[in-house]
């Protein structure tokens, strides 16, 4: 069936109960309150809220049945992130259950995957450590070096704004082993403790919640079952788990405006000025009207990539940047006019929308902004025909 | 869901329909963007009678398709692709259903098999010089007089009658009550006495709209549809019915392909301007837009298919699928260059003997980048279009 004919959406009863139960829990627990206690622990996460979503099945539900997941699908991803995103979840979902987990999951030995049991059951966290202070959103640029070391490896380099760094008991790290340092060929990954000698990190908040870190490795010795996956031939597998986490990012960013949009309409129902509740203004039921109208585009967006990210890399990765594309612009746009039409309230911290706004223009600052997805689509829009 | 039909399998057997019936010379002129004549639509729409294609909006039970939203979308899809003429849309999609749903048993009998058969093309009576967008304030009066109303005012903006047997007019016969409640549908033969018509030129240099005036026309009483002072719910039920494809996704994929085309053939810098990164980023933030609003169009289909009425929906996808459709028209205007000034009207003519001054798809972009300055326009402006979806969701 061609796109065109689509008509199901991924729709399923097991997705419509994740929806619901999740969405109900995040609810019931999930207040700004306790948004703003996460965000006061030193990982920018509660222990409870996570051991919940274990229990939950949360993370089950992103994971492949081979590695004891129930799930791990497109649509499962932006069926999970549009709840965590609606209710402005700090959690690091994705670096467990996407990124690192999936590339485990993805790549790993049979060893290696008993650890997803851990991160599956909210005991081991996880976190990616691929970008480099000058990869920017280049996804094959890795500078970082191993070389044979005895029967295992070293490493050197430097990794930047690797989110849930800190928190991390094992980090997925990349490293080259050959060939320049833009080269797709040549990376290798490697799953590491984040209490070897050789790695250390500086910890810091995100303005949108959370913590990354910026990582050294200093002569890193790992042992050779430290490789995760074919050595020198890892970037495809990196590849299919970023375009997993833009389904993921993308999805929870329309969870977000999602919100934005009940906070704004709520606004302009109730706040009264010049004697009129200021939704009556035809300037501001215009402006609210477009944001509508691109959030539905957004909607349209994430459903578009959830059902391309099991075809094939070619139209996975057109679909990838273009959907990027479009909800970058529109995370932006939401962003701003939520912030607009609610006047000077939307520009305190104390409000909740503080956080849907910044989470909303950050995603454009993770896995490629606006316009790297715009000339990423072009290039493969050309490539094929 | 009311179908079992395989989509997949509907939407080849319509694209080799498509194949086999569509006349090359008129895909040509469609892709060409020529000047279609009333011969070239009566044509095209007597091949699709032939099949029982031809009243995609209508049940079986009137002699139309029963189609689900879905196949008539895939329909649109595959005769934009195809370069099909669209169907015109006054009698079929507009007239038809308000008969079927208002009309009296002798109105069906009498008007919808003419509508098939294309004896009697049909136009419509809605806007006046002083009711656009505020519809409902138009002042064209109708008083009954034994068997007759005598009408007496002015329409506007009155697309294709100059090829009209018949216009279905809003009018006042109750002066008296509120706007909306003092107006009724009444079906007017345009060779009565007293119906006057006059075409006006527009910014494309075409005559596609016109101004009727009735003086006096005697329009018998059982051409009344419905009920008197009911006529404002039937021209309503008319914008909500069916809508679907109000964002003309078919169009806007087939003048992407077009647009793309003459970016392969047009060179600047010494390359071809598809290259052009620039053009090209233009180019591929509306096909992005366009991915995105083909999906959010079947989700409505969805919705619909699954009982549940579009409402605010159809605005939105009015408003979307008309901005898209005008940036594809703006962006192939600039993909021309300076061959888009040339403005030969005769070189729009099919067969004729003068030659465009440029390259042969430069020839009409300009005049439709202007002519489909009315998508945002017409319909209820989308102006109007926001303010109901604001409405809707702000509940003030």
């Amino acid at each position: 069936m061609s796109t065109q004919d689509r008509i199901s959406f991924g729709e399923t009863e097991e997705r419509t109960m994740l929806r619901d139960t999740l969405r109900r829990f995040l609810s019931d627990v999930y207040s700004d309150e306790q948004r703003n206690a996460s965000l006061a622990t030193e990982h920018g996460m509660s222990s409870e809220i996570w051991s919940q979503l274990a229990e939950l099945g949360v993370m089950h539900a992103l994971f492949d049945e081979q590695v004891g997941g129930l799930g791990g699908h497109g649509y499962d991803m932006a069926t999970v992130f549009e709840e965590t995103g609606r209710a402005g979840m700090v959690e690091p979902l994705l670096e467990n259950a996407v990124l690192a987990g999936g590339l485990i999951a993805d790549l790993g030995t049979a060893d290696q995957h008993a650890l997803l049991e851990q991160v599956m059951s909210g005991q081991h966290q996880l976190a990616f450590a691929h970008a480099e202070p000058g990869s920017r959103y280049d996804m094959s640029r890795v500078a970082t070096t191993v070389k044979p070391d005895g029967s295992g490896f070293v490493l050197n380099g430097r990794k930047a704004v690797v989110a849930n760094g800190s928190a991390a008991h094992s980090l997925v790290v990349s490293a080259r082993s050959a060939g320049p340092d833009d080269a797709e060929a040549g990376i290798s990954l490697f799953l590491v403790p984040a209490d070897m000698a050789g790695l250390s990190m500086r910890g810091y908040p995100k303005i949108d919640g959370g913590y990354a870190s910026e990582i050294e490795l200093d002569d890193l010795k790992l042992p050779g079952d430290a490789l995760l996956g074919p050595s020198g031939e890892a970037f495809p597998a990196i590849e299919a788990r970023i375009c997993a986490a833009i389904v993921a990012v993308s999805a929870e960013a329309l969870g977000a405006m999602e919100t934005a949009r009940q906070l704004t309409i709520e606004h302009l129902k109730t706040r009264t000025q010049f004697g009129r509740p200021i939704g009556k203004f035809q300037v501001l039921q215009h402006r609210m009207a477009d944001m509508l109208i691109e959030i539905e585009q957004a909607r349209s967006a994430v459903l578009n990539l959830a059902a391309a990210l099991d075809g094939p890399r070619p139209e996975r990765e057109r679909h990838a940047s273009a959907t990027k594309n479009l909800i970058g612009r529109v995370g932006r746009l939401v962003a701003e006019e939520s912030i607009q039409m609610h006047g000077g309230i939307g520009m305190t911290q104390e409000y909740a929308l503080a956080h849907f706004a910044r989470r909303l223009v950050m995603v454009d600052h993770e896995f490629g902004d606006t316009d790297h997805h715009l000339e990423r689509f072009i290039a493969f829009s050309q490539a094929r025909v | 869901m009311p179908t079992q039909v395989d989509l997949g399998e509907f939407r080849n057997e319509v694209r080799e329909f498509l194949r086999q019936k569509l006349p090359a010379r008129i895909s040509n002129k469609v892709r060409s963007g020529l000047r279609m004549t009333k011969a070239d639509f009566e044509e095209w729409h007597a091949i699709l009678n032939e099949k029982g294609w031809l009243a995609v909006n209508w049940p079986v039970e009137f002699g139309g398709t029963g189609w689900t939203a879905h196949q008539r979308f895939i329909f649109e899809d595959e005769m934009c692709a195809a370069h099909a003429p669209r169907i015109v849309p006054f009698g079929l999609m507009m007239l038809g259903p308000v008969l079927q749903k208002f009309g009296s048993q002798a109105q069906r009998d009498r008007f919808l098999p003419r509508i098939l058969n294309g004896d009697d093309w049909w136009c419509q009576g809605y806007s006046e010089p002083g009711a656009g967008s505020d519809l409902a304030s138009l002042k064209t009066k109708a008083v009954r007089d034994g068997d007759h109303y005598v009408v007496n005012g002015q329409k506007t903006w009155t697309t294709l009658g100059q090829h009209a047997d018949w216009i279905f007019c809003l009018v006042r016969t109750d002066p008296d009550a509120k706007p909306q409640e003092g107006i009724s549908f009444l079906l007017i033969d345009m060779a009565s006495p007293g119906v006057e018509i006059r075409p006006i030129r527009l910014l494309d240099g075409e005559a596609e709209v016109n101004e009727v005036f009735f003086d006096n026309v005697r329009v018998p009483a059982e051409n009344l549809v419905g009920e008197e002072n009911q006529g404002w719910t039937y021209a309503k039920y008319l914008l909500t019915h069916e809508r679907t494809n109000i964002a003309g996704t078919g169009f806007a994929k087939a003048g992407l392909d077009a647009v793309k085309r003459i970016a392969a053939q047009e060179m600047t810098g010494g390359k071809s301007l598809a290259a052009n990164p620039l053009f090209a980023a233009r180019l591929a933030q509306v096909e992005i837009d366009l991915m995105a609003m083909e999906t959010t169009n079947l989700r409505v289909i969805a919705q619909v298919a699954a009982g549940q009425a579009p409402g605010v929906e159809s605005s939105m996808l009015k408003i979307k699928g008309t901005e898209l459709r005008q940036q594809i028209n703006d962006l192939t205007r600039r993909a021309v260059g300076p061959y888009a000034i040339p403005f030969v009207s005769e070189a729009l003519d099919e067969g004729s003997n003068t030659q465009p001054v440029g390259p042969d798809y430069a020839a009409p972009v300009a005049a439709q980048y202007f002519n489909n300055r009315k998508l945002t326009i017409y319909g209820g402006s989308n102006e109007v279009q926001r303010t109901i979806i604001a409405k809707q969701v702000l509940d003030l």
